[in-house]
């Protein structure tokens, strides 16, 4: 994993959810920086690159892993 | 020599750890052979949940304070500073006063601040109400508030999930009570795509909105506020644009600067989310809001770690080894106006479903507003 990523690990997140954590956390990285949120909630597979589109970063795909996903995203301004 | 327990932060978490400590640990603290130790800032312990009250002028001033060091065992030793460093490796927490506190075991309870600096405007033209200052100012408002758009916006992160909602709902009930609801365009605006964090409470809180005539946009995100004599216009971070009369926000919180000062980004401490302790430091806990924990911002997550906090302590210094893992719990009460309340509770693995609001949840609420001093006394 190169240096410049940030997990954000929203497993078993019920309030305030995924979407809100990356929210917080991107406020605070640099533009340039790789999030990767986890979440055992499979609807933020869908909230998270809508939020993503919407705002206008980069949404790099998600991974399914065993019992999560991994969301990857990536500040661009 | 005596252990060292030195509670950074006397709200909530920081309270009830520190007596639940002093009545555990009695006979040791007794024989001098434990020491606890509060810092705090304030000498005056707040309430908060009572700020959403002092708003719609139904709880006063002088009953949401008590004196910390009435609230503390007396066997606690409360000292009156800031603090201005943790220093991890050397065990010492340094003050504002040039005071360094040593200690063998460090728990940081020292809870989240509102930053409304962090939106450019925001101060200037919007209403907070997560301060005393700011829920007064706004009832002064209110008072004075004849008609127009309010806006309630959320922003991320911020503590207590449940208030903005609380709020908005009250709000609608307020601006009926005094005549001018058919004068006032209420609306709420949410950071992700639904009206609130929990799924199960956005579901219910829709239906609630669209009969009171309530207005919510979801994926709005404030990044900057513009306004001219008390009126104005929030940009979102999604490119939409909100004009508002009045403007409830409620904004981004971070953790205190102390730990920002010390290195812990926007001052959120990772934290292991079963032992709730601080990750690298064995003899370092973290309660309430300043853990970077996927979970409620709130006084009853705070109420429940703290419980496992403090037993874990008493285990760790009487046997050597903590005694118990955190299960995520948290408990709500939802107020729904004046008159009816609802609750959910969660935890890492069990989803909330709340009950049908009603007025039996309403007073249990309210009569806990006046019990929560036994909460923070670590007796309830």
């Amino acid at each position: 994993m190169s240096e410049n990523v940030v997990v954000v690990d929203a497993r078993g997140s019920f309030c305030p959810g995924p979407l809100m954590e990356l929210i917080s956390k991107i406020k605070s990285v640099p533009v340039g920086t790789e999030i990767h949120v986890l979440s055992t909630d499979k609807g933020s597979a869908k909230d998270i690159p809508a939020w993503i589109k919407k705002v206008g970063h980069e949404y790099l795909g998600t991974e399914e892993k065993e019992g999560y996903w991994v969301i990857k995203v990536k500040k661009t301004k | 020599m005596a252990t060292h327990v030195v509670i950074a932060g006397g709200g909530t978490a920081g309270s009830i750890i520190a007596n639940l400590l002093a009545r555990g640990l009695h006979r040791e603290i007794q024989n001098g052979e434990v020491i606890i130790k509060v810092i705090d800032k304030e000498e005056k312990h707040m309430y908060q949940p009572a700020l959403l009250y002092v708003v719609f002028d139904r709880f006063r001033e002088d009953e949401m304070f008590k004196d910390m060091r009435d609230l503390l065992n007396p066997s606690i030793i409360f000292i009156h500073d800031e603090i201005e460093e943790f220093d991890f490796n050397a065990n010492v927490v340094r003050t504002k006063s040039g005071k360094n506190v040593e200690y063998d075991y460090l728990v940081i309870a020292t809870g989240s601040n509102p930053r409304a600096d962090l939106i450019e405007g925001l101060n200037e033209h919007g209403d907070i109400f997560y301060t005393l200052e700011g829920a007064k100012k706004l009832r002064e408002k209110l008072r004075k508030f004849e008609g127009g758009r309010v806006v309630v916006s959320v922003a991320a992160p911020h503590k207590c999930p449940v208030a903005p909602l609380e709020i908005t709902f009250m709000l609608d009930e307020y601006f009926r009570a005094k005549g001018i609801r058919d004068k006032v365009e209420l609306h709420y605006t949410y950071p992700i795509g639904r009206v609130h964090a929990l799924e199960a409470v956005a579901n219910w809180a829709v239906p609630e909105f669209e009969k009171r005539d309530i207005k919510y946009e979801t994926l709005f995100n404030m990044e900057k506020v513009e306004g001219k004599d008390g009126s104005g216009v929030i940009h979102s971070m999604e490119g939409f644009e909100k004009e508002f009369d009045l403007l409830i926000a409620i904004p981004p919180h971070k953790g205190t600067d102390a730990l920002i000062n010390s290195g812990i980004q926007d001052g959120w401490v990772p934290t292991d989310r079963h032992l709730l302790k601080a990750e690298g430091h064995e003899n370092v806990y973290v309660c309430g809001d300043t853990t970077n924990l996927p979970i409620s911002k709130a006084g009853s997550t705070a109420h429940f770690e703290a419980d496992v906090v403090a037993e874990n302590l008493i285990a760790e210094i009487k046997e050597g080894h903590p005694a118990r893992d955190y299960d995520g719990k948290v408990m709500c009460f939802i107020e729904t106006g004046f008159s009816s309340a609802t609750y959910v509770w969660f935890n890492y693995t069990t989803p909330p479903d709340p009950v049908p609001p009603s007025k039996m949840i309403h007073w249990l609420k309210l009569g806990y507003n006046r019990v929560y001093w036994l909460t923070a006394r670590g007796i309830l």
